[in-house]
């Protein structure tokens, strides 16, 4: 193994993702640009043409069709990838179903963005958890770095259990914020990732093969169990990828759930993306006014961290779950997850879910300590007032 | 069976099959024809995509494949896109496609996926220029949900929601010019074809795998089901709907028009005759088949003119 000397380069969350892209050695992209996505497909096509990156690139006519068109790409053989946001990943929809159905490791990122109308290019997480039943994996970055790592990690962990994974990323927080990021030499990267070897090829004729054909009440339900296997699977694949990319890189992403502070806490912020780097700030500087807070970033949030999520519960007698999305005549989509997992374990903190940022709202590290007063306050008052708080709403 | 060789010698229909008996076509369906001649013509080392549509069935339900080729079923509205997909990989990984010992990458798809909900991804992969074949079998209606409208539905035809009744029947457009829209986007190859002309068809598929780029054939697929005709008919509709002009056959190549020779030398049949052996038409008046006559004709003048000045 060569030793690992990163290539440090300052870029935005899109470029980390394309960078990602070719050093993964994808070899087929099908992609329609939506912003805020766009600089990322705008630098694979730069690679391509600087003779940096050999890759198909494909020019779909919608989000549909690049998701069809990945989907054909990953059936044939390819490693494929795509990228999009908010009103193209809902066009997608029917063909995510399609990937994972038929079991093909497609990779794409996923540009948090708001669901219009009203329009709004800003961050929001309900467009990828608008998508949570449709057999992907997500990750959700919390930085240009984890964008980066993200999608190599998946297309490894797609690539072993063969279902498709989705890396998340904020709108402008992270797509268009640049940060330095390290990056892995390709002949690491080549290590770490070889190149796929299919579940099934259409281009071996040695027998002829069927792919997606009907399936009766007698067969579909195996179908469908397989791929919830799959993804009970993937969870220890995650981990030992995670693991492995650690021993490599220096970065380990062996838990599911990225804790800090959480053993003598008496309570933790949970969250997702890019609002939890926020939220590590202000958990250090509380600690220093002498606050007893942790945090639990959950970074895959299909398959679920479970087991992760109910050791945390054990050692804390709160939860506050900071959701940038929301589902609608329910509750924020972490918190109602985070909850039900919990219900047939003994483990009961108090959960408050606070619905933050919406639509790009500033989310500060001002507002985190505001939240951790309110929390203190139901923790002290040991009952909730309200479940749900749509925190700095204006009224 | 075995075929002697001196009948061998004569036959220009490759004898090998790749379609199994055992499908679950229904009785004198042209679609299953058509499909036994793609692969009659491209042999084993063929992808095939097929969307929703009657052929879903046909090429049999899970674990069966009544395909000796490789199939990927594939969502409705996907067909041109998916084929572009593999086509890319194809590619991506230095596999040969189309030319005389390439892969063939064909997408199969029905009227409904192709004029109506899929004739974007269908334009995608034309104007894109994939080395792929997109073959739309024409059964004029959607048969696998139970013989609804297309946009390629001809003019007085019955179907179950453009019903005949007091009201008249309801389908009052004439048929959309799917191959026209095809055209348009100047690929290299586009064709008409007809089950009733397998020679023809199979010169056609050939002649796509030679030339780099797209083609599209629009095959002509009788479906008695959805026709309300005999089964033992369907070749002999398939023949009429040449002879009377309503289906010319004919090639696009690179900018020129071609008329294939089936198709009428003089006068067209009267349309009548395709009309009647089918049920579909029953609610039409004498003024409906005028109306339906007029505009064979006219169209048919317009190709004729098309092949003079672009032959
Ligand atoms: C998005 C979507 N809408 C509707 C359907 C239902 N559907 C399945 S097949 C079909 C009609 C197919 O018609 P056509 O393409 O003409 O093929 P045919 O069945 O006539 O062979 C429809 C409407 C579907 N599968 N997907
Ligand atoms: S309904 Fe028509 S197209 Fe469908 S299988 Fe039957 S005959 Fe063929």
């Amino acid at each position: 193994m060569a030793e690992y000397k990163p290539i440090r380069k300052v870029v935005s969350g899109n470029y980390a993702a394309a960078y990602a892209v070719k050093h993964a050695r994808v070899q087929v992209v099908a992609a329609y640009p939506i912003t805020p996505q766009t600089s990322i497909i705008e630098k694979i096509a730069e690679f391509i043409a600087n003779g940096e990156a050999d890759i198909q690139y494909v020019p779909v006519e919608s989000e549909h069709s690049a998701m069809a068109a990945s989907i054909g790409a990953s059936a044939a053989g390819a490693r494929a990838f795509t990228a999009t946001s908010a009103q193209g990943l809902a066009l997608m929809h029917e063909m995510l179903h399609w990937a994972s159905g038929a079991r093909l490791p497609v990779v794409m990122v996923n540009v948090n963005r708001a669901m219009a109308p009203p329009w709004s290019v800003w961050d929001d997480q309900t467009d990828s958890l608008a998508q949570r039943d449709t057999g992907w994996m997500q990750f959700y970055a919390e930085n240009n770095q984890e964008v980066y790592d993200g999608v190599l990690m998946s297309f490894k962990v797609a690539e072993t259990v063969n279902v498709p994974a989705m890396v998340i990323e904020s709108a402008f927080i992270l797509s268009h914020t640049y940060d330095v990021v390290e990056m892995i030499p390709q002949e690491l990267v080549d290590e770490f990732l070889p190149p796929r070897k299919p579940l099934y090829d259409l281009a071996d004729f040695s027998r002829a093969i069927s792919v997606g054909a009907l399936a009766t009440p007698n067969d579909y339900y195996e179908f469908r169990y397989k791929l919830a296997k799959a993804m009970e699977d993937a969870k220890k694949v995650i981990k030992d990828v995670g693991k492995e990319f650690g021993e490599r890189f220096g970065r380990d992403y062996s838990e599911m759930i990225e804790k800090g502070y959480v053993d003598d806490a008496d309570f933790v912020f949970m969250g997702m993306g890019s609002l939890m780097g926020t939220v590590k700030e202000a958990v250090d500087l509380l600690r220093k006014e002498g606050y007893k807070v942790g945090y639990a970033k959950v970074r895959w949030f299909r398959p679920f961290p479970k087991e992760e999520l109910l050791e945390i519960a054990e050692s804390v007698k709160g939860i506050a779950v900071l959701d940038r999305n929301f589902s609608f005549g329910q509750e924020g989509i972490l918190f109602n997850e985070a909850k039900g997992v919990l219900y047939n374990t003994s483990a009961r903190p108090i959960m408050k879910n606070y619905i933050v940022g919406l639509g790009g709202r500033d989310f500060t590290v001002p507002d985190v300590k505001a939240i951790a007063e309110d929390m203190k306050r139901v923790i002290e008052a040991g009952k909730l007032d309200r479940e749900v708080e749509w925190y700095h709403l204006k009224r | 069976m075995e075929i002697p060789e001196s009948i061998k010698k004569r036959l220009t229909i490759p004898a090998e099959e790749h379609f199994f008996a055992g499908h679950t076509a229904c009785q004198g369906c042209g679609a299953s024809l058509g499909l036994r001649y793609v692969l009659k013509a491209y042999g084993k080392k063929t992808i095939v995509v097929i969307p929703a549509c009657c052929s879903t069935i046909i090429a049999g339900a899970w674990p069966y494949n009544t395909l000796d080729a490789n199939l990927f079923h594939t969502a409705f509205e996907t067909t041109g896109a998916v084929i572009s997909g593999i086509e890319a990989a194809l590619k991506a990984r230095g596999i040969k496609v189309k030319g005389e010992d390439g892969v063939m990458v064909v997408g199969w798809a029905g009227d409904g996926g192709t004029a109506d909900i899929g004739l974007q991804a269908l334009s995608g992969f034309l104007e894109r220029g994939h080395d792929a074949v997109y073959i739309m079998y024409d059964n004029e209606a959607y048969m696998n949900t139970g013989i609804q409208r297309s946009s390629s539905t001809p003019y007085g035809a019955w179907t179950t929601n453009t019903p005949g009744g007091k009201m008249h029947f309801l389908e009052k457009r004439h048929k959309k010019k799917v191959i026209d829209i095809v055209i348009a986007h100047e690929v290299p190859y586009a064709a008409t074809a007809s089950v009733a002309f397998p020679e023809d068809f199979i010169r056609k598929l050939k002649k796509a795998r030679k030339i780099p780029g797209p083609s599209f054939i629009q095959l002509f697929s009788p479906c008695p089901t959805g026709w309300r005709s005999p089964t033992d008919k369907s070749i002999e509709i398939a023949r009429l709907a040449v002879q009377t002009a309503y289906f010319p056959l004919f090639e696009y190549e690179n900018g020129k028009y071609k008329i294939n020779m089936p198709s009428p030398k003089k006068e067209p049949k009267p349309i009548e005759e395709f009309l009647k052996l089918q049920g579909r038409f029953k609610y039409m008046t004498r003024e409906d088949i005028e109306n339906l006559q007029a505009w064979v004709l006219r169209e048919w003048e317009k190709l004729k003119k098309l092949a003079e000045v672009f032959g």
